[in-house]
């Protein structure tokens, strides 16, 4: 009974977790948490198949079919707060609480006697036994189990398909439209420009400079932009001059004189040289 | 040694996802919790099935299993078209019916 008294807490605690977390993905993420102590408790009931096949259906095709349909939806697909039925959640506690109060009286109240235990049933083998019920007793729902799952897998992939109303454009039709919006509107034919490239700092989340000193929209992505965490290209130089003075650069350097907007990458190159 | 708490554990584990189902309003959390509750009947039938020492309720747990994924199939590719057409994985805002 150890590991059902260290699980229990745990599994609790997480099923709880469920009800309160905002973010679906963490919502999954205790749900795997649920589900692995749960299969360890299977072992310790003596189902040794049921314990794999919880870990590899369960935790392994269930739980990761949710986070992919997680990751589909968006991962800040949160809950919100706001009730429409006026009182609900109270009430939808309430209910639960009685549902609880009197599963747990009931079942408590019952004496179920002595336990068997499984050795007789799986003196052959536990997997054994379960193959040898499936495919007698049981065979007839072990057939409708299978139609399920085919008529599961046809509806899924129905319910999924999205029919294509036009047709693909192919690569020569995207290079003629190119070609056709450049002498209509002007735009730009060719590839985007590259985020800025900087002798200190070089990532996606920095525009690149034009020639006049202004950053380029066009070079950091519009998701980015939308999230407000695109750098500001001319802050990145600010601290220049400290760094330059901790590393023993001559304030006055006169390889920075002529250059006004590119200048982080004029000092780092005299800092190389001195190096 | 009794399995009795067992029992227990798996009527707190279906009560904590019946409150689920019925608090949440996202349609994957209400969905994870019903696979809640599909664990917890599967550890009453584990449990009954070591008091009584007999396979039959581990062949009732596997058949459990089979339909929890053939629903979860089906259930998220419905997700997925109702958030296709409405944007929204609340279960609130398919209300279109009501009126």
């Amino acid at each position: 009974m150890t590991a059902f008294w260290i699980l229990s807490p745990v599994m609790v605690l997480a099923a709880l977790g469920i009800l309160f977390v905002r973010k679906a993905v963490h919502a999954a993420l205790l749900l795997a948490v649920v589900m692995m102590s749960l299969s360890v408790l299977y072992l310790v009931l003596e189902a040794p198949f049921l314990f794999a096949v919880q870990v590899i259906v369960y935790t392994g095709a269930i739980l990761m079919l949710f986070l992919f349909v997680v990751m589909l939806v968006g991962v800040d697909a949160s809950d919100s707060s706001v009730e429409t039925i006026r009182g609900q959640r109270l009430a939808a506690t309430l209910v639960g609480l009685a549902l609880g109060a009197v599963l747990v009286l009931a079942v408590g109240q019952v004496s179920l006697g002595a336990v068997t235990g499984m050795g007789a049933a799986n003196a052959d083998g536990n997997v054994e036994g379960i193959a040898a019920l499936l495919f007698t007793r049981y065979v007839f729902a072990f057939e409708a189990i299978a139609a399920l799952l085919i008529t599961a897998a046809l509806g899924a992939m129905v319910l999924a398909h999205r029919e294509r109303l036009t047709p693909k454009q192919t690569q020569g039709e995207m290079a003629a439209q190119r070609m056709r919006d450049y002498a209509e509107s002007g735009k730009h034919p060719g590839p985007l420009p590259a985020p800025g490239v900087y002798a200190r700092h070089n990532a996606v989340d920095t525009p690149a400079l034009l020639p006049d000193g202004s950053i380029s929209e066009l070079s950091v992505s519009r998701v980015m932009q939308a999230r407000g965490v695109v750098r500001s290209a001319p802050a990145l130089a600010d601290d220049i001059d400290p760094i330059a003075r901790q590393l023993g650069v001559p304030d006055q350097d006169p390889a920075r004189a002529p250059e006004t907007s590119g200048k982080s990458g004029a000092v780092t190159d005299t800092e190389e040289d001195r190096a | 040694m009794s399995l009795t708490p067992y029992i227990v554990l798996s009527a707190i584990l279906f009560t904590i996802g019946a409150v689920g189902v019925l608090t949440r309003r996202n349609a994957l959390v209400v969905f994870m919790c019903v696979e809640l509750m599909l664990n917890a009947c599967n550890l009453a039938l584990v449990t009954f099935a070591k008091q009584h020492g007999n396979l039959d309720g581990q062949v009732a747990a596997f058949f459990v299993m089979v339909v929890a994924a053939a629903e979860v199939v089906v259930g998220l590719a419905i997700i997925m078209t109702i958030f296709r057409t409405r944007r929204s994985a609340s279960v609130d805002d398919a209300s279109l019916l009501k009126y």
